[in-house]
């Protein structure tokens, strides 16, 4: 039996105030399954810069979350402009978010290297003019959830 | 040790919602206005303190566990950011003192802000 739990969000890009709230869904989700508080935290941390990404880049877009006994599964998707230089995105503070989003408390250049910081592992794949997909893997330990 | 009522006390804050404030315990405190610095910050059992007033503030404690958000210089929130925090779980308080003066009397306090 496939004991995998599958949930699908999507982002819309045009209204920052309700970023985020995949990423309250799925901590919800975790919290009601019995998700260790810790690994329940991190997955949520890296879903909900994600998250903000998407509607600050990106004009919003998919999220999938595979739950299964071993890991957690982001996969991000979008249909934004692709990031042109991946090291430098990732370099801490290093941000093409624009002014008024700082404003708004984000674009301090800290979105991949937080969510690469509290997931186990990241991969980005992009394409300028086409988009980008971020898939995160948080491990989770044996017993949990079984 | 230090209770979420005695972070209220210490600010001379208006509790705008409070929850469970006599058994919560507070260990470590982060002041930012910038969110993402917030998120690269994971402490248990802490108070946030910031300027921005927005309800990705509330959204950013909920992802962090933060057990009590403090509004400095008398910033408030809507009904919409209290009801957020209620259905979450977490107090918020706004206080008239500044940033660095919130900062400085938590600190002297006794509470740290932590690696």
């Amino acid at each position: 039996m496939d004991d995998t739990i599958k949930l699908e969000y999507t982002v819309s890009g045009d209204d920052f105030t309700r970023a985020g709230e995949a990423s309250s869904n799925l901590k919800n989700v975790l919290r009601q399954i019995g998700a260790p508080p810790d690994i329940t935290r991190r997955v949520s941390i890296a879903m909900y810069e994600g998250e903000i990404n998407m509607v600050i880049h990106a004009n919003g877009g998919t999220i999938t979350v595979l739950i299964s006994p071993e890991s957690i599964k982001m996969i991000l998707k979008d249909q934004g402009p692709g990031i042109p230089d991946i090291d430098k995105a990732m370099q801490a503070g290093y941000s093409t978010a624009p002014d008024d989003i700082r404003t708004l408390g984000f674009g301090a250049g800290m979105g991949l290297p937080n969510m690469k910081k509290y997931t186990d592992d990241m991969q980005i794949e992009t394409e300028l003019g086409v988009g980008t997909t971020v898939t995160m893997v948080v491990n989770l330990p044996a017993a949990v959830l079984q | 040790m230090l209770y979420v009522k005695d972070i209220a006390r210490l600010l001379d804050a208006k509790i705008l919602y409070g929850t469970n404030m006599d058994t919560t315990e507070v260990h470590s405190v982060c002041g930012s206005d910038m969110m993402s610095d917030v998120l690269a910050y994971v402490k248990n059992q802490s108070v946030l303190l910031t300027g921005l007033c927005n309800p990705q503030t509330i959204r950013t404690a909920e992802m962090m566990d933060i057990v009590c958000l403090v509004f400095v210089r008398n910033k408030q929130p809507d009904e919409t950011m209290i009801e957020l925090a209620k259905q979450r779980g977490i107090s918020v308080f706004t206080t008239y003192h500044t940033m660095f003066t919130s900062c400085g009397i938590l600190y002297t306090a006794g509470l740290k802000g932590g690696a």
